[in-house]
């Protein structure tokens, strides 16, 4: 019974709305990763200033995010902003605002720590070159900061695509809704498409994360030593 | 005279590489029951790796070492057999920090040997109170000082009733003023007759503890004397120049 | 904006429940992580043969999943092998599932941080390669581990939420029921986040406070 099951993934166009699915998953994936490593940058190096107001106001916006779920803050944007406004959005948008606002508070602890574990005489051997404030930033700091940053946002990258999978939670019609509804459609026919749509998406998660987490485990060994 | 004792541990053509780089070359030596053999010879000639190889801590390429006639290098070798008749002390000290003193000394004996925990205390108050520390016995190892730590070193090892014990250049992390006692120590376990393997850079006391000096030069015997003759009429060229070293 | 505050007291029970069934599953999930963890950290630690290449295998599965599938599998999809858990179980086995790789990295962390010195002189007493383990390796490991474990429990903590999506009725689904009931959106989103933050912040504080101690309370040697 098993082994005719996996012909689910092949009936009609099955396999071709699954990878439909998934490319919504992935556009959610990008745009969050690319809108986060903006504005963490940004997030980041206003947390190197010397402001303490800024850098509680950072911290708190960090920490929010680390101790409410992620589905939490999901339900809370779907469900909850949009009530209260009175507005209408799409999961797809709420889901691409709560992941970049998480990627950038997360973002923002990666470049910070990045920029202040660049040792201070190259700070202070800028300046003493009469680089300006950008400038210093631009050509001394940034260059350095960026591979010691690079393996924790690849990592954080994996993590945000993981996380995507719980946009079906707020009816966005994803790669596990796809899925979802094809094994709702043919439960006659193959009694067996749970295992093998459910087999088939948990693979498909995997190939996507997999070669992200060997590539910043390669370069954090390599940058390391 | 110690030499008319039967063999207990017998290095015969010992070999050890890293790789393609010999570090130990056809080592041949007898140490007798009783006898205290100290090694010298510059830093990195290979001492601190021949008594890690008489330890099993290190492999060998070539060569056998045997105890009590018995060859280490058989397949079917107990090393954890071995290693209770084997004492070793380190450079570091390495009590283990999560345990009092007394937790360390008891472990090998109660976990490997099996034996009774009363009868272990008995004999590790006895082992503490020689070096001084019983007083100590229930602090942490970071309560200690470097000397007093590498004492409870050797008392750890003790414990186990070696036949025989390695010293690996057991003052070398210490502050000098601290060496003098734990110097001390290994000199009341020679008069006692315990055999003893030790590597060290104090001149003065390889003269007064050994009844044989080793010397190594790399990685193999240059030559083995006794300390009055090594130190006053050194045979070879290199113990001539590795002697001038420690002379003003 | 006011809130119905008759609102949200009739329904504290509903989570007040809910938040004891989060507890619940998540204490028992963790602590079969945490067991699944130091085997596999062992078993990478002596280099097992055969076990090993397993176990790399499992952690990488289990690391570059999302926790959804991983549950929608157990509870879907192995029905069909004649393998029928309940919710419960399965929320279990998911979450240790997830959490066994982490606790892994963890662990293997603190035992790659006990020095190779520290590990000779246990060897040099005899001791065999599991009383090395036992007896030196894992209390010094732990102490060093203690701060990702407890950052794993706040991690494995959360991932909870989803428990939902696979029927049981845990703070999320409890709020999804209810807003779909009475429209009583704020109230109900309000209490979810005041839940989870009553779980979660003493957690959180405490792990702060302990990371800070165990940097300081470092064993001297």
């Amino acid at each position: 019974m098993l082994s005719s099951g996996i012909n689910v993934l092949f009936e009609g166009s099955n396999m071709q709305r699954l990878l439909g699915g998934l490319l919504i998953t992935a556009q959610i994936a990008f745009i969050s990763i690319i809108i986060s490593s903006l504005l963490g940058i940004v997030v980041g190096l206003m947390m190197t200033l010397k402001s303490r107001v800024l850098q509680f106001v950072f911290r708190f916006y960090l920490e929010a995010f680390r101790i409410i779920p992620i589905l939490v803050w999901l339900f809370f944007v779907y469900f909850g902003v949009t009530n209260m406004l009175d507005i209408h959005l799409d999961g797809e948008i709420v889901a691409v605002v709560v992941f970049s606002l998480w990627g950038a508070a997360e973002m923002g602890d990666i470049v910070r720590g990045a920029l202040e574990s660049l040792p201070k005489h190259q700070m202070e051997s800028g300046k003493a070159l009469g680089l300006s404030f950008w400038q210093l930033y631009r050509f001394v700091l940034i260059p350095q900061a960026v591979r010691r940053m690079l393996p924790g946002a690849i990592n954080l990258s994996t993590r945000m695509v993981k996380t995507t999978s719980l946009v079906v939670m707020i009816g966005v019609i994803d790669v596990v809704k796809v899925g979802q509804q094809i094994i709702e459609r043919s439960i006659i026919d193959f009694p067996a498409a749970s295992f093998w749509i459910y087999g088939l998406i948990f693979i498909l998660y995997f190939i996507i994360c997999y070669p992200l987490s060997i590539l910043s485990k390669k370069m954090e060994m390599k940058w390391e030593s | 005279m110690k030499g008319n004792n039967k063999v207990l541990l017998e290095i015969v053509g010992l070999r050890k590489t890293y790789g393609a780089r010999p570090v130990l070359d056809d080592i041949n030596l007898s140490i007798h029951k009783g006898e205290v053999v100290v090694v010298l010879g510059s830093s990195g000639c290979g001492k601190s790796t021949l008594l890690r190889c008489l330890n099993g801590l290190e492999s060998i390429q070539g060569g056998d070492i045997k105890l009590s006639g018995k060859s280490l290098t058989d397949k079917n070798v107990n090393w954890q057999e071995v290693r209770q008749q084997i004492g070793m002390v380190f450079q570091n000290y390495d009590l283990f920090p999560h345990m009092t003193v007394m937790e360390n000394i008891l472990l090998g004996p109660s976990k490997v040997q099996k034996r009774a925990e009363k009868e272990v205390m008995e004999q590790a108050s006895q082992l503490l109170d020689r070096v001084g520390l019983l007083n100590r016995k229930d602090d942490y190892p970071r309560q200690l000082s470097g000397g007093q730590k590498q004492r409870i070193a050797i008392v750890r090892a003790l414990c186990m009733n070696p036949e025989i014990m390695l010293f690996d250049e057991v003052t070398a992390a210490l502050d000098p003023e601290m060496v003098r006692e734990v110097l001390d120590v290994i000199l009341g376990l020679a008069k006692q007759g315990m055999t003893m393997v030790i590597v060290t850079h104090e001149m003065g006391f390889a003269k007064a503890v050994a009844d044989c000096i080793v010397f190594i030069d790399a990685g193999k015997i240059c030559e083995i004397a006794e300390p009055d003759e090594f130190f006053s009429n050194p045979k070879t060229e290199r113990a001539r120049q590795f002697l001038n070293i420690f002379q003003y | 904006m006011s809130m119905n505050w008759e609102f949200i007291m009739s329904a504290l029970p509903l989570y007040e429940k809910a938040a004891w069934l989060t507890l619940k599953l998540a204490f028992l999930g963790i602590l079969a992580s945490l067991g699944i963890g130091l085997l596999c950290s062992i078993v990478l630690y002596q280099r097992t043969k055969g076990l090993e290449r397993l176990v790399r295998v499992y952690i990488e599965l289990s690391r570059n999943t999302p926790l959804l599938i991983q549950l929608f599998f157990l509870y879907y999809g192995l029905t069909k092998l004649g393998i029928t858990l309940s919710e419960q179980t399965c929320a279990i086995i998911g979450l240790a599932f997830l959490g066994g790789s982490y606790m892994a990295e963890a662990f293997r962390g603190g035992i790659e941080s006990v020095s190779k010195s520290q590990i000779e002189s246990g060897i040099s007493i005899g001791l065999s390669k599991l009383q090395l383990v036992r007896y030196v390796i894992l209390p010094q490991a732990f102490a060093v581990t203690l701060p990702s474990l407890g950052a794993n429990c706040i991690f494995l903590l959360k991932e909870t939420s989803i428990f939902g999506a696979i029927a049981i009725a845990d703070l999320m689904h409890v709020t999804q029921d209810l807003i779909g009931m009475y429209y009583q959106t704020f109230e109900t989103l309000f209490m979810l986040v005041v839940a989870y933050l009553i779980i979660l912040l003493p957690l959180s504080l405490f792990l702060t406070w302990l990371e800070r101690k165990v940097r300081y309370a470092e064993f001297g040697n």
